[in-house]
């Protein structure tokens, strides 16, 4: 199997914050999440990817061709990233999206063409943004922005649709509404898509790989159920918690409990 | 065709008939009135009439540095606002003004322009004004990348330096030089060497189709440094051009005409109310309606107070700034533009 993105002991970071020794590979047409702590570096990792930031060691790989060898124009022809807030402000949500036909325009192409029109009206109505069209981008709600973003990225018509943290400032309902878009993309189109996600049942939920990053380097790779172990999460996140399989999906969901509920049974557990 | 485009030729051609009407007004009116219709009569016979003179000698290199000098703010307003992604940020902001005043300064002050001869000033204004742009640029540039708030800043101080330095220049100078100083920073439009206005022309109808070929990064840069090199634009390098065309043709302008001020920062708010965010019109527009402005503010300049001649930057800097606090009491223009 080919996979997507290949990075093999890659290091880099700032000078007081280091990522090293990483290594993992994405199958093509994988729904993979990143998941980790705040400061573990996470958003470092994809600073790499998306190449804002420089390597120290390392390479990285995308479909089998060195990144390196990417210009910025070509990698924003294979990657598209959403980010977690878009301020896009005063421009349409059709300009918007229009943007992410820019790294297929040359310095001389004022205009769009048809082509780019019917290509953003395409993903604009498979995220369902195509009804605010002519709205300002500010007029929108945290959700509509994201999917709105999600619209723009496809429209550079990536082979790897990078996002970071999708849907950290949203309620429930444009959680899912986000993430059944992204799965749907993922298994219609066979999509690639790579995450940094907090929420760990989400993430359980809809990734078929998890990369859980602490402190600079991977802890552990692989399937939800390998990764999200009560002893990996307490041990990476020093919190307390439970893991049991989610009824209707089988999968991994992730228990938190209180220090009262902890104390509460610690006594108990003492009188017997 | 897209209504959008549709859309953008009709500002430009409605831009377009503004300027030929401004432009006639400006022939038009004056110390001696000559009515629309006859301007091109006595232009059609030619040399021997007195209103001929008139036209072709003092109407007419006005006119032209007017809408040179007016477009060539506008534009490079609009072009440092997109690199700053900051609505405050004008020409003069960056210490363009305030180098090339000192240069002027220190060239009246030591007499230079009695040794060699006037067309000194604008060269001394010009050195001044790149003077401060190459101080501002490498400052503000580490590695080769450049740190947009170190840049503003940079300015910004360098400004309040050449403020400085300039009065310390003008409080020990004769009085006669400080009223040359003065004159010249309160700026004007009237130039006798007329290579000079054509060569502001030129320089400012070449950075505007220079300017275009930085439109996809302009409208990119609208997201972010960042989010705009995930679209494949190299920012670094578009920032540096985008700042070296506009201090061109700020420190052009500065050089002929003095400090003209409001023109860089209220023309291209104005059109960002009234056309939008994306340069593709952005940047036209606001060339042309700096050029008719400018036009305008100067029919004003010489006809308020005539015979006598009021300095053109007070008529820009009060009809500027009240036509712009009224454009912003309107919050209408924003709603209309919601609508697109």
């Amino acid at each position: 199997m080919i996979n997507i993105l290949n990075i093999q002991n890659l290091g880099c970071g700032y000078p007081k914050f280091q990522l090293s020794e990483i290594n993992f590979e994405i199958p093509k047409g994988s729904f993979a999440g990143i998941i980790g702590p705040n400061g573990s570096g996470k958003t470092t990792l994809f600073r790499a990817i998306t190449g804002i930031l420089g390597l120290k060691t390392g390479k990285i790989l995308l479909s089998d061709k060195n990144l390196k060898s990417f210009s910025l124009r070509e990698r924003a022809q294979n990657i598209a990233i959403v980010s977690q807030f878009i301020e896009a402000g005063d421009m349409s949500v059709e300009d918007y999206v229009l943007m992410g036909r820019i790294p297929y325009h040359s310095r001389f192409n004022f205009f769009e063409t048809n082509e780019d029109f019917s290509i953003a009206r395409k993903y604009m109505e498979m995220t369902d943004t195509w009804r605010f069209k002519d709205q300002l981008m500010s007029e929108l709600s945290g959700g509509e922005q994201q999917l709105a973003g999600i619209a723009r990225a496809l429209t550079q018509q990536p082979q790897l649709l990078l996002l970071d943290e999708p849907t950290s400032h949203l309620d429930i309902t444009h959680q899912v509404h986000i993430l059944n878009v992204l799965q749907q993309l993922n298994q219609e189109m066979g999509l690639s898509v790579l995450m940094v996600i907090h929420d760990l049942n989400l993430a359980s939920e809809y990734c078929d790989r998890l990369i859980l990053v602490n402190q600079g380097k991977i802890h552990t790779q692989g399937t939800p159920e390998e990764v999200l172990t009560f002893q990996n999460i307490e041990d990476v996140y020093k919190t307390v918690v439970v893991t049991q399989n989610n009824p209707l999906s089988g999968k991994p969901a992730v228990f938190l409990a209180s220090r009262k509920v902890l104390k509460d049974i610690q006594e108990k557990l003492s009188k017997l | 065709m897209q209504k959008k485009y549709l859309q953008w030729s009709l500002y430009l051609a409605g831009l377009l008939v503004l300027l030929a009407a401004s432009v006639v007004l400006s022939l038009s009116v004056g110390e001696m009135n000559l009515g629309f219709m006859d301007i091109f009569s006595i232009l059609r016979k030619g040399h021997e009439s007195m209103e001929y003179t008139i036209l072709s000698q003092i109407r007419f290199p006005r006119v032209l540095l007017g809408i040179a000098v007016g477009g060539a703010l506008s534009l490079s307003g609009i072009l440092l606002q997109g690199v700053y992604r900051n609505p405050l940020v004008e020409p003069y902001t960056l210490g363009i003004s305030g180098g090339a005043s000192l240069g002027v300064a220190f060239a009246i002050v030591f007499g230079l322009h009695l040794l060699v001869g006037s067309f000194v000033l604008p060269i001394a204004g010009f050195a001044g004004s790149f003077l401060i742009i190459f101080l501002v640029y490498t400052i503000s540039t580490r590695n080769g990348r450049v740190n947009i708030q170190t840049m503003l800043l940079t300015g910004v101080m360098i400004s309040f330096i050449a403020s400085s330095a300039m009065m310390l220049l003008m409080a020990t100078t004769s009085s006669e030089n400080l009223h040359g100083i003065i004159f010249w920073i309160m700026g004007s439009l009237d130039e006798p060497d007329m290579s000079l206005i054509y060569i502001t022309l030129i320089i400012a109808l070449v950075s505007l189709v220079v300017s275009y070929l930085f439109v996809q990064p302009l409208n990119a840069l609208r997201l972010g440094e960042e989010k705009a090199k995930h679209l494949g634009i190299n920012t670094d390098t578009a920032i540096k051009l985008i700042f070296l065309v506009a201090s061109l043709l700020a420190g052009v302008s500065v050089a002929v005409a003095g400090v003209i001020g409001f023109v860089g920062l209220i023309i291209p708010h104005l059109m960002r109310l009234l056309v939008g965010s994306d340069y593709r019109i952005l940047l036209v527009t606001s060339f042309l309606s700096g050029s008719i402005f400018l036009v305008l503010s100067d029919v004003i300049a010489r006809t308020i107070i005539s015979p006598n001649e009021l300095p053109i930057g007070v008529i820009t800097g009060i009809a500027g700034g009240i036509a712009f606090l009224l454009m912003m009491s309107h919050t209408s223009i924003r709603s209309l533009n919601k609508s697109r």
